[in-house]
């Protein structure tokens, strides 16, 4: 008995149609099924970011996000956010050598990203309020709020 | 520009080597250190396998890397010392990942290539730099003989020979394109070496080559590997923590019975049960529809093993006891001077203390992973791993296969901390590579399994006490600690040449205090419970139990903690670390009532970086809240090859040691641990980790040293000594825990009264 069923969704500009249990998350949907896997796996509970990606523009943790909800929609993942990492945030990010074991750093990415969309001049405060979901074991914190920082200056 | 990175996914060492033409130098390394330069494309297919080095025609330089990125900067900073040496242009530098073989053990990690312990630097230091000279006085001979000049009329610009007396130059890749390996030519010895004055890169930062794929989704991960036609697996776990270590052990003791898995198989897109020792796989084409597999088994588990009696309160308590048992002799092997029995026998005062550490845990964002291929007799494993050579030994021992069959193929590592020396996994990627033979085939753990089947940090007690003469001086110090053994788990022929004292455990215990008689003891327990390597393991909870006490001593003595530790100490490096820190952060100055300074210093041991820090703290008393404001550090790390990646991690590991100090605590009962993922397993978010500020501090000494985990060890005391100083409350026991200040100050409070 089929228990797999058909989504379309637009990922990273291209319609795409994949097949999966109702209840997959898009993670694993991305990972697997599109071969994107710069979108991470950390806790499948929404509580450390590793997965964010963008749903129709927003930061969303993709870990919770069932395929059977997702018919439709338009979905960024950090191979999307820009052709060539000129992505300000992807600049910065360079700049200031954020990236240690670098697992987490493509939901801090595109959760930094999608803060400067809706607040282009965040104060420090208002980077972390934003940013403090995200989990960084390496505990880099200092240097992704200062390339926050820069990429709002020189976005 | 930066180099390009390759790694062993997308350019395996066959390829390497099958560049055409070019120069491709291994090395041997004699007896007395110093190495001969073989030509690792003539030489037999055994040996070729080691070329460090390879120079294409175009002047691409590429250079093995035989150590693990983890987020240290390792691919960038080992290269470098070849580059440097080779005084290769760093912006034609390739890095390429080692697959396994003896040419690229370490010598100062068991000799093996794996990496733990802070010793990438410490191992590769002079062989790598060796490395390079000994290829760059390969491509100068080869200049000279074609120019028909003496070799000591050439030297070299980045990426070129030039003969100085004529002007002429030679491009490494134009040499490249003639070469031949010169056997004649002697082998380069330390002497031989650019001197610090002339290095190039070491010491200036350059940016890390693998930071451009960390920011676009392109870096691979063990988690990221594909591989056509791959399967997935999940593996149902026991109640109890189970993490076998698989050449020594196998975890059956927890393991199924028997499984019930026909609710699992009609799940689309399972393919197969596996029951394996330590819990039961589901294989599938994709990972979720292993998940829902997983969900749907029904397992009967084996009862009654050691460690499902464990409770971490009780075993504290009794660990406790055995500490503070003098009747119970432990295991005394190193670091003891003198009489300590005579010492504390002519005491006039004795002062004492028992301190205790919980459990913790790595919480590696990527969780442990691995990927296994077997086909053709061969066994291809692909892995996050801090162990290739033990790796690789696991997938022989689980097929059967010889050495030359099995490839391990080492991805970057979302986070190590010693989590990843473990080869749980290695062994699961393997098994379950046999068990579908001919397919590849990817399992992954689950947040759930990473933390209720880890390698915890031990939960250890320790006593200490200090003999006090007439004269006023510590006469005698005497640390006993108890908790289970890490080498016993997972390095055993480490424990049997140590004679049962577990020196991974007790690190950290010897101090370079100048008192005369010491006395340290190790008291075995055996408790079932997996115990591994942490970040700074053993040096974590013993330099907390050794510094808080430290303090404790000046406090009955009367003495400033800085003051008494600048008496107790005779190397200047040791003293100068201490008084930088103290002027970092003004020692001296008067704080606010409702704050203070507390410090503690860690010599390192064998990562040969001495290291300060002072903390400043308040509290809230109603909630028993300890804030650290900030913490200063002074380092001495000897020569820090790129400054900025000590910089990282140092500040990683204020943040560890922070998290460790206050909040992160495994708590098993009945063998199961209690946590399972980040709501409840908290570890630091950007809104509360302290302000931190470094120094560096050259004392002008050149010695390789490891400073992957020296930041880590003088949080906590420097965390307690100051809330002592703040409040007259000792805390003797980590995580400090608001509850646990509470209870602190309460009966502190009482006791004053």
């Amino acid at each position: 008995m089929a228990q797999m069923i058909s989504v379309s969704l637009t990922v990273n500009g291209k319609p795409q149609t994949v097949k999966a249990h109702p209840d997959t998350p898009l993670l694993w949907v991305l990972r697997e099924n599109l071969k994107l896997t710069g979108t991470k796996f950390g806790c499948g509970m929404s509580l450390c970011g590793a997965c964010t990606v963008h749903i129709d523009g927003k930061p969303a943790f993709s870990c919770i996000q069932q395929i059977q909800y997702l018919e439709g929609k338009r979905v960024t993942t950090i191979e999307g956010l820009s052709p060539d990492s000129s992505h300000p945030v992807q600049k910065a990010w360079i700049a200031e050598q954020v990236p240690q074991c670098g697992y987490c750093q493509s939901g801090q990415i595109m959760r930094a990203a999608g803060l400067l969309s809706e607040n282009p001049r965040p104060t420090r405060d208002e980077i972390v309020e934003y940013m403090k979901f995200h989990i960084c074991r390496c505990g880099a914190y200092r240097r992704i709020v200062a390339a926050v920082e820069r990429a709002a200056q020189e976005g | 520009m930066t180099p390009n990175v390759h790694d062993g996914l997308k350019i395996d060492r066959r390829r390497f080597l099958g560049y055409s033409g070019g120069l491709a130098l291994g090395f041997v390394v004699l007896p007395n250190g110093l190495l001969r330069v073989i030509d690792a494309q003539a030489a037999t297919a055994g040996t070729s396998l080691n070329a460090w080095v390879h120079i294409a025609t175009d002047g691409t330089t590429s250079i093995m890397l035989p150590s693990s990125e983890m987020g240290q900067g390792i691919m960038t900073s080992l290269p470098l010392l070849v580059a440097e040496e080779l005084d290769a242009d760093w912006s034609r530098v390739k890095v390429v990942q080692a697959g396994v073989n003896p040419a690229f053990n370490n010598p100062v990690h068991f000799n093996i290539q794996g990496i733990g312990g802070s010793r990438s630097i410490r191992g590769y230091w002079l062989p790598m730099r060796l490395a390079g000279a000994n290829a760059r006085y390969q491509l100068m001979a080869n200049a000279a003989e074609r120019w028909g000049v003496p070799v000591e009329e050439c030297g070299t610009t980045p990426g070129k020979v030039v003969h100085r007396a004529s002007g002429r130059e030679l491009s490494y890749g134009e040499i490249a394109a003639f070469a031949k390996v010169r056997s004649d030519l002697l082998p380069l010895a330390e002497k031989d070496l650019a001197p610090r004055a002339q290095w190039r890169l070491i010491g200036k930062d350059v940016p890390r080559v693998e930071v451009p794929s960390k920011v676009n989704g392109t870096a691979t991960f063990g988690i990221d590997v594909q591989l056509p036609g791959m399967l997935y697996a999940s593996i149902l776990r026991p109640p109890v923590a189970t993490c076998p270590f698989p050449l020594y052990n196998t975890g059956a003791e927890n393991g199924p019975v028997s499984v019930e898995d026909s609710e699992a198989l009609k799940i689309e897109g399972v393919v197969k049960v596996v029951k394996l020792d330590h819990g039961v796989a589901v294989i599938g084409s994709d990972y979720w529809a292993t998940v829902k597999g997983k969900r749907a088994l029904k397992v009967e588990w084996r009862k009654g093993s050691v460690g499902s009696r464990y409770n971490t309160e009780a075993k504290l308590a009794e660990f406790g006891r055995a500490a503070s048992d003098l009747s119970q002799q432990g295991r005394r092997l190193l670091w003891n001077t003198g009489n300590a029995e005579d010492a504390f026998k002519g005491a006039s005062k004795v002062v004492s203390a028992l301190y205790l550490n919980d459990h913790v845990h790595h919480a590696c964002m990527e969780p442990f992973n691995g990927t296994g291929w077997l086909r053709n007799g061969e066994l291809d494993l692909w892995l996050p791993t801090q162990g290739q050579t033990w790796s690789r030994d696991v997938g022989m021992k689980l097929t059967g296969l010889p050495a030359e069959k099995v490839r391990v193929h080492t991805t970057l590592l979302g986070g190590g901390f010693g989590a990843k020396v473990e080869l749980v996994y290695a062994g699961e990627a393997a098994a379950l590579a046999k068990a579908v033979e001919g397919t590849p085939v990817k399992v992954i753990w689950s947040r759930e399994d990473d933390i209720r089947h880890g390698a915890y940090r031990p939960a250890t007690a320790q006593f200490l006490r200090a003999a006090i003469a007439p004269d006023g001086r510590v006469s005698g110090w005497h640390h006993r600690l108890a908790g289970d053994s890490v080498a016993q788990r997972s390095r055993s022929f480490v424990m049997e040449r140590l004679k049962g004292f577990d020196a991974v455990v007790i690190v950290g215990a010897s101090t370079p205090y100048a008192i005369p008689n010491k006395l340290h003891e190790y008291l075995h327990q055996d408790s079932g419970i997996p115990v591994g390597y942490w970040n700074a393991v053993g040096n974590g909870y013993t330099t907390f139990a050794v510094e808080s006490f430290v303090d404790e001593v000046a406090a009955a003595l009367g003495k400033d903690p800085l003051a008494l530790r600048l008496e107790l100490l005779t190397d200047a490096r040791n003293k100068g670390i201490l008084e930088a820190v103290a002027r970092m952060a003004e020692w001296e100055r008067k704080r606010p009532a409702d704050r203070a300074l507390g410090l503690a210093f860690s010599h390192g041991g064998e990562w040969n970086a001495p290291t300060a820090e002072i903390a400043e703290v308040s509290v809230d008393r109603a909630t028993g809240a300890i804030k650290v404001h900030k913490v200063w550090v002074a380092i001495d790390p000897a020569v820090a090859v790129q400054p900025g990646h000590l910089r990282q991690q140092i500040e990683t590991g204020v943040v560890w040691g922070w998290s460790a100090a206050l909040r992160e605590r495994i708590t098993i009962r009945d063998g199961e641990v209690q946590q399972s993922n980040f709501h409840d397993y908290l570890v630091p978010r950007m809104h509360e980790i302290p302000d931190i500020e470094i120094r560096i501090v050259e004392s002008g000494v050149v010695q390789p040293s490891g400073a992957g985990q020296i930041g880590v060890p003088p949080v906590a005391p420097a965390i307690a000594n100051a809330v002592a100083r703040l409040t007259g409350v000792r805390l003797r026991a980590i995580p400090m825990l608001p509850e646990r200040v509470k209870v602190a100050l309460a009966e502190g409070a009482s006791r004053v009264a």
